[in-house]
């Protein structure tokens, strides 16, 4: 979101329109970082079924990344990621 | 159509006329025969309305929210210890704006338990964000039932009709009911703006709301509360062209020219209008007005109308124990202040878990008044009326 609204805009009674969610940029609250390794990937998409924020990227039928405006840093794709590959990797977030 | 009426059957016969959507409910003394009558309409396919059994009224008031928000005209009717188990889910129905509409009838509070008519009940829903509205007697109750959905969906506020228990809501009196079909053409169809049915317009209501925008939600509510007012007296515009039955913010019985008057709401004012008449008789100026608005709370129309006076006595049927008299005496008394008015003004606490109040009672008050007037000092602000020491 960027300007936030004032009353006289806001529609009536604590209404949020649909699909408004991808606006707020969730990504902010991260203190790890996932780091996706494409050399590793197996694209089991197991990362992609476990993810609670939807955050893992995917084009043209393939895990292609992490959408970090959105990814908070549980480290779920991380843990679920299959040992042989470990493609994930949690590191700390620079701030 | 001139008939014998309850004030409960007066509001289950409105709600028949009504035929809401949804109604849900839990009943409780005194208010349960009006959804024991209403299940029976269902019953009978006199409506079509979906009659939703609950275990208890805080499930009431919720099926009665998610019905409204689902688009639905949605009523439901309780009393006492049922609105204070619906308290949070009242906040909750205001904050979402859904018009729903409960027929309640006023009545003590436990404890000690009680199941008689005062206004604790609904004083203690004053501050949810509801629109109240208190009736005289079952006519008004009838009356007020069927502006009250026209208010509720302009306002989009949910709206309280009251009764004092047992003393109206047991009591027969004649009343003057419309055809099923004027009611039908003044209530008209409820047609929602935005309601969670509409599949092609989906919406997520009732979300998380922190620092960032509780407060402009909470200023929205504020607003449409405040702008209820204008509404409210074009609604009983309407209905006065329609039917030829007056209703304002509140009812002035001899009041222009009164010296001294009392304010107090329900059913009391009706044994008030005896006490003035023969006061009147005795070329006492003495005068009544009886607010039927409680919220939106009326504070320049009601001080205008009490200026005049040399001295008023508000009456309340219930006491806020903050050591500092009842709810009505409160918001005349900051009204007349904020307004620039100062007259003495005093506060009757009367008729608690329904104790009788009675002509004697409300001539003392009028003789208290008439000392006031000619002192103009108040001895005791606060006085407590018809209990024993």
């Amino acid at each position: 979101m960027n300007k936030k609204l004032g009353w006289k805009e806001l529609p009536e009674g604590d209404i949020l329109e649909a699909g408004t969610a991808k606006n707020f940029r969730t990504g902010d609250w991260r203190s790890l970082k996932p780091v996706y390794n494409a050399e590793k990937c197996i694209q089991c998409f197991i990362c992609w079924i476990n993810c609670p924020d939807s955050a893992i990227l995917v084009k043209d039928g393939k895990v292609v990344g992490i959408d970090y405006d959105h990814c908070k840093g549980c480290g779920i794709c991380a843990k679920e990621c299959p040992p042989k590959a470990t493609a994930i990797t949690m590191e700390d977030e620079k701030k | 159509m001139k008939i014998a009426k309850t004030g409960n059957e007066a509001m289950a016969e409105a709600m028949r006329q009504i035929n809401p959507d949804v109604v849900a409910a839990y009943p409780i003394t005194p208010a349960t025969e009006i959804v024991m009558i209403f299940s029976q309409f269902v019953a009978d396919g006199l409506v079509d309305t979906e009659y939703v059994a609950v275990e208890s009224e805080h499930s009431a008031m919720s099926a009665c929210i998610g019905a409204s928000a689902a688009g639905a005209r949605v009523m439901t009717s309780t009393s006492s210890q049922g609105l204070a188990l619906m308290y949070e889910m009242l906040y909750i129905a205001a904050g979402l704006r859904l018009p729903i509409i409960i027929a309640e009838v006023n009545r003590a509070l436990s404890s000690p338990i009680n199941i008689h008519g005062d206004h604790s009940d609904t004083m203690g829903a004053r501050d949810s964000g509801w629109i109240q509205l208190f009736s005289e007697n079952s006519q008004e109750a009838y009356d007020n039932m069927l502006q009250a959905v026209r208010i509720a969906e302009k306002a989009k506020l949910p709206v309280m009709v009251t009764t004092d228990g047992f003393i109206i809501s047991h009591c027969m009196e004649v009343i003057d009911m419309l055809t099923d079909s004027d009611v039908k053409k003044f209530v008209g169809e409820y047609n929602p703006e935005r309601f969670l049915l509409d599949v092609k317009n989906p919406y997520t209501l009732g979300a998380i709301d922190l620092q960032d925008y509780y407060f402009e939600h909470k200023m929205q509510e504020a607003e449409a509360m405040k702008n209820s007012g204008k509404i409210i007296l074009d609604v009983a515009a309407d209905f006065n062209k329609s039917f030829g039955r007056e209703y304002g913010f509140f009812e002035k019985y001899k009041l222009d020219d009164a010296e001294i008057a009392i304010v107090c709401m329900g059913s009391t004012a009706g044994t008030a209008k005896v006490v003035v008449d023969e006061l009147r008789a005795k070329g006492i100026k003495a005068g009544l007005l009886k607010p039927r608005v409680f919220r939106p709370f009326p504070y320049k129309e009601i001080s205008d109308e009490l200026s005049h006076l040399k001295a008023v006595a508000v009456l309340d049927r219930s006491d806020t124990f903050s050591a500092y008299g009842g709810p009505l005496f409160t918001e005349i008394t900051s009204a007349l202040f904020i307004t620039r008015y100062s007259l003495p003004v005093t506060n009757y606490i009367y008729g608690l878990g329904g104790r009788d109040i009675n002509t004697d009672a409300l001539k003392k008050v009028f003789e208290d008044l008439l000392k006031n007037a000619a002192s103009k000092k108040i001895e005791n602000p606060i006085n407590y009326i018809g209990v024993r020491e």
